[in-house]
């Protein structure tokens, strides 16, 4: 492991600014992805500026400005605490059911919210330093597209990179339009979850939009009927403790059969969290049925593009979304 | 390098590291502490799981100059003010035989330990039907909450038996 200089940030404008001007600096904070990454080599900075410690750890409940409900949620908050806050677990069961199917118990306690978020891909050419990987040496090629592809992307891909997004909590935060707040050197902004990662293009090696020496010091979870009624499945090789090879965010509002809301995001399909945009527009306003599901699902499918080891993705995340959709039509008393 | 103060199974210790070391060498390589193992070192098999702070942490993916000032209790510090030394949880691992080689041990005891301080708290789990409800320990529940330790021995069924009897158990003994 290269050696490092690593300093406690005492407070958010001093931690911005120390990262902002090294371009060989980085935040850390529960250090459970970064700190494997040191000892693989992946990662390689001069300087550690050390966030864990800042007072980014509440959970407060919040007026939105027009009568609605939104949760404000420190950027260092466990992913533990945050899968345990009954608020959470009422309001946006989807995010407490995403963080929960994620990592171990040991890992939820160290991981924060903003650095689940930041999280990078576990592609096993990314984490391997002795085969090209356009994500970790821009321009050495990418090794995934010939090679070990199950976990690989069926949307949005490029021929720069075709790994997928690894976090959980991402693909929940996307489906419940969920927010980061963040300080940068520009100052602070909000970002839409959906729009803070990336597809590849040609720049794999940027997952995100922010900017060098921009922290994300919030994430803000608005409550909507969608949200309330939602929940989270996760299809992978385990049945515990390993990443998904699809998984789909979903919420649902009726009126009566008729699909006033409709939320469904993708993990494991792409180089972020899929918001089927495409789907829940083919659904709103329609009579709830099975059928309905599949031809929404299967419009917003037909922009996948599979290889052999892919292909299985596609009837995976189309099956799964028609299953949870329809168990949460069931709670509401509605048999699809 | 960098001074780091750390309290391990009540004795506190201020020591001089290379800011690379990890809580898992600083404890093992530093200290002479080891009962906390180290099995994979990527965070993949929780034979490194000490109480750090009170809940279950993996040491390996914790730098020891990020974690300056935190309280450790590892397997060997449970038995404290226990009879005999040992904790109701590794005492039930004893008596169900819930090891072969007992590498793993350690680290599946001190998970044990923060998994039943979770269920009290009522922690929900990804197996959890109800987000709402009290959290019924059953089977299904404590295998999913004891995922982050692997035993390549295969010593599950009687790790199980141990966690089980301890979670059922409503002495209070185990927190």
């Amino acid at each position: 492991m290269r050696s490092f200089e690593h300093v406690r940030a005492v407070d958010v404008a001093s931690a911005v600014r120390a990262v902002a001007g090294d371009p060989e600096a980085r935040f850390l904070a529960g250090g459970t992805n970064l700190v494997d990454h040191l000892k693989l080599g992946v990662a390689r900075p001069r300087l550690l500026v050390d966030v864990r410690g800042l007072p980014l750890t509440e959970v407060e409940v919040a007026d939105d400005g027009s009568g609605g409900t939104v949760l404000r949620v420190g950027a260092n908050v466990s992913n533990s605490d945050l899968a345990a806050h009954p608020v959470v677990r009422r309001e946006l069961p989807v995010v407490a059911r995403a963080l929960l199917s994620a990592a171990s118990a040991q890992i939820r306690h160290q991981a924060t919210t903003a650095g689940n978020l930041l999280q990078r891909t576990r592609c096993v050419y990314f984490q391997d330093v002795s085969t090209p990987c356009n994500k970790r040496e821009p321009g050495t090629g990418c090794s995934a597209i010939e090679g070990y592809s199950r976990y690989n992307a069926i949307l949005g891909a490029s021929p720069s990179c075709v790994t997928v997004h690894p976090s959980d909590m991402a693909v929940a935060l996307a489906a419940v339009d969920a927010s980061v707040v963040t300080t940068g050197p520009g100052g602070e902004r909000r970002i839409p979850v959906s729009e803070l990662h990336r597809l590849p293009g040609d720049a794999p090696e940027r997952d995100t939009v922010l900017e060098h020496g921009e922290l994300i010091t919030a994430v803000e979870l608005p409550v909507s009927p969608a949200a309330q009624r939602s929940t989270y499945y996760k299809a992978r090789d385990r049945a515990s403790y390993a990443f998904a090879l699809v998984s789909v965010a979903a919420g649902l509002d009726l009126d009566g059969d008729v699909v006033r809301d409709v939320r469904i995001a993708w993990g494991g399909v792409a180089h972020k969290p899929w918001r089927a945009a495409r789907a829940e527009e083919a659904l709103r306003g329609q009579r709830f049925t099975e059928e309905a599901v599949l031809a929404a699902v299967d419009e917003e499918l037909g922009q996948a593009e599979t290889t052999t080891g892919t292909a299985f993705k596609v009837p995976l995340v189309r099956n799964t979304t028609a299953l949870v959709l329809g168990r949460l039509a069931r709670d509401e008393g509605v048999e699809r | 390098m960098p001074t780091v103060t750390f309290r391990v199974d009540g004795v506190a210790h201020t020591l001089d590291v290379d800011v690379r070391t990890t809580v898992l060498d600083l404890l093992r390589e530093h200290l002479g502490v080891i009962a906390p193992k180290k099995g994979c070192d990527h965070g993949q098999c929780g034979s490194c799981t000490v109480l750090l702070d009170g809940r279950r942490h993996l040491t390996c993916l914790a730098l020891a100059v990020s974690y300056d000032g935190a309280e450790v209790v590892t397997a060997a510090g449970l038995g404290e003010g226990h009879p005999d030394g040992l904790h109701p949880v590794a005492d039930a691992f004893l008596r169900h035989d819930a090891f072969q080689c007992g590498y793993c041990t350690p680290g599946q005891v001190c998970s044990a330990v923060g998994m039943l301080d979770e269920l009290k708290e009522g922690h929900p789990s990804h197996v959890t039907d109800d987000l709402g409800a009290d959290v019924e320990p059953d089977d299904d529940e404590l295998r999913e909450r004891m995922s982050g330790n692997l035993c390549r021995c295969g010593a599950y069924v009687n790790i199980l038996a141990a966690v089980r009897e301890r979670a059922r158990a409503s002495d209070g003994a185990d927190a």
